[in-house]
């Protein structure tokens, strides 16, 4: 398996609430958004993908494992594929890294989704977060939707999507 | 960020360099990201109240511990902390 660079995204200036890939081709297996990002506001913020503009979350299913610098949690409130990121409150000019990894995206099956992300932060709080969910859907993906939980992406933050194909 | 929130949209099905549109949210959208603060902001509340239970809880436990005569060494022991 080889992936291939569909497209990458960097936020321009004033930032942006959300991030949104349409018309996603279907000649990929899986799927992977690699997301650099920083809130724009204060207070924990994560990363939720959601698909093909699915914002109801009662059609999807998740385990979060979240470990913050001083404790670990796990918890089921986050049903939709998400992990914590940087917001305004860490350190100055750093983004936090987390991807989304879709598999079989075009079948007809539920799509699993494996989410890992780190927040960089010169601090003891530094949120790293495990994520797995279902989106109980059986319609191929064909459109992505990367949101910040609060107050948006600020500049130069950046989304990269990828298609996993065979080599 | 801008006044009205923008969201920045990806058309895969045009060719590159065509692709990107920023487009301001609509008063739905601007709602929905409301909830989703606002959703956000009470579940960290919840989470910031779990870990705090879940730290005292520690404390007392290892306090009852070394009531026992425990060392700080044989608490860590068998806590793993």
């Amino acid at each position: 398996m080889k992936k291939e660079l569909i497209e990458r995204i960097e936020v321009g200036s004033g930032g942006a609430a959300s991030i949104e890939f349409t018309g996603i081709p279907q000649d990929g297996k899986d799927l992977l958004v690699l997301v650099s990002g920083r809130g724009g506001g204060t207070g924990e913020t994560s990363v939720n993908a959601r698909l093909n503009e699915d914002g109801t979350n009662a059609n999807y299913s998740g385990l979060d494992l979240v470990g913050n610098g001083s404790s670990v949690a796990s918890a089921t409130d986050y049903p939709f594929p998400r992990a914590v990121m940087n917001d305004g409150n860490t350190t100055a000019n750093t983004f936090g890294n987390v991807s989304f990894y879709i598999s079989n995206y075009t079948s007809g099956s539920y799509k699993s989704v494996s989410t890992t992300g780190v927040m960089e932060n010169n601090a003891t709080a530094s949120s790293q977060t495990l994520h797995a969910s279902t989106w109980n859907n059986t319609d191929a993906v064909t459109s992505l939707q990367i949101q910040s939980s609060r107050s948006g992406f600020v500049e130069h933050s950046t989304a990269s999507l990828y298609r996993v194909v065979a080599e | 960020m801008s006044e009205t929130p923008v969201k920045v949209v990806v058309d895969l099905s045009k060719p590159k360099g065509q692709r990107e549109s920023i487009i301001e949210l609509t008063a739905e959208e601007i709602a929905e990201r409301e909830v989703m603060a606002a959703e956000a902001e009470a579940q960290q509340v919840i989470d910031d109240a779990a870990v705090a239970a879940r730290a005292d809880a520690k404390a007392s436990a290892n306090d009852k511990l070394a009531a026992l005569g425990l060392s700080a060494e044989e608490i860590a022991a068998i806590t793993g902390a």
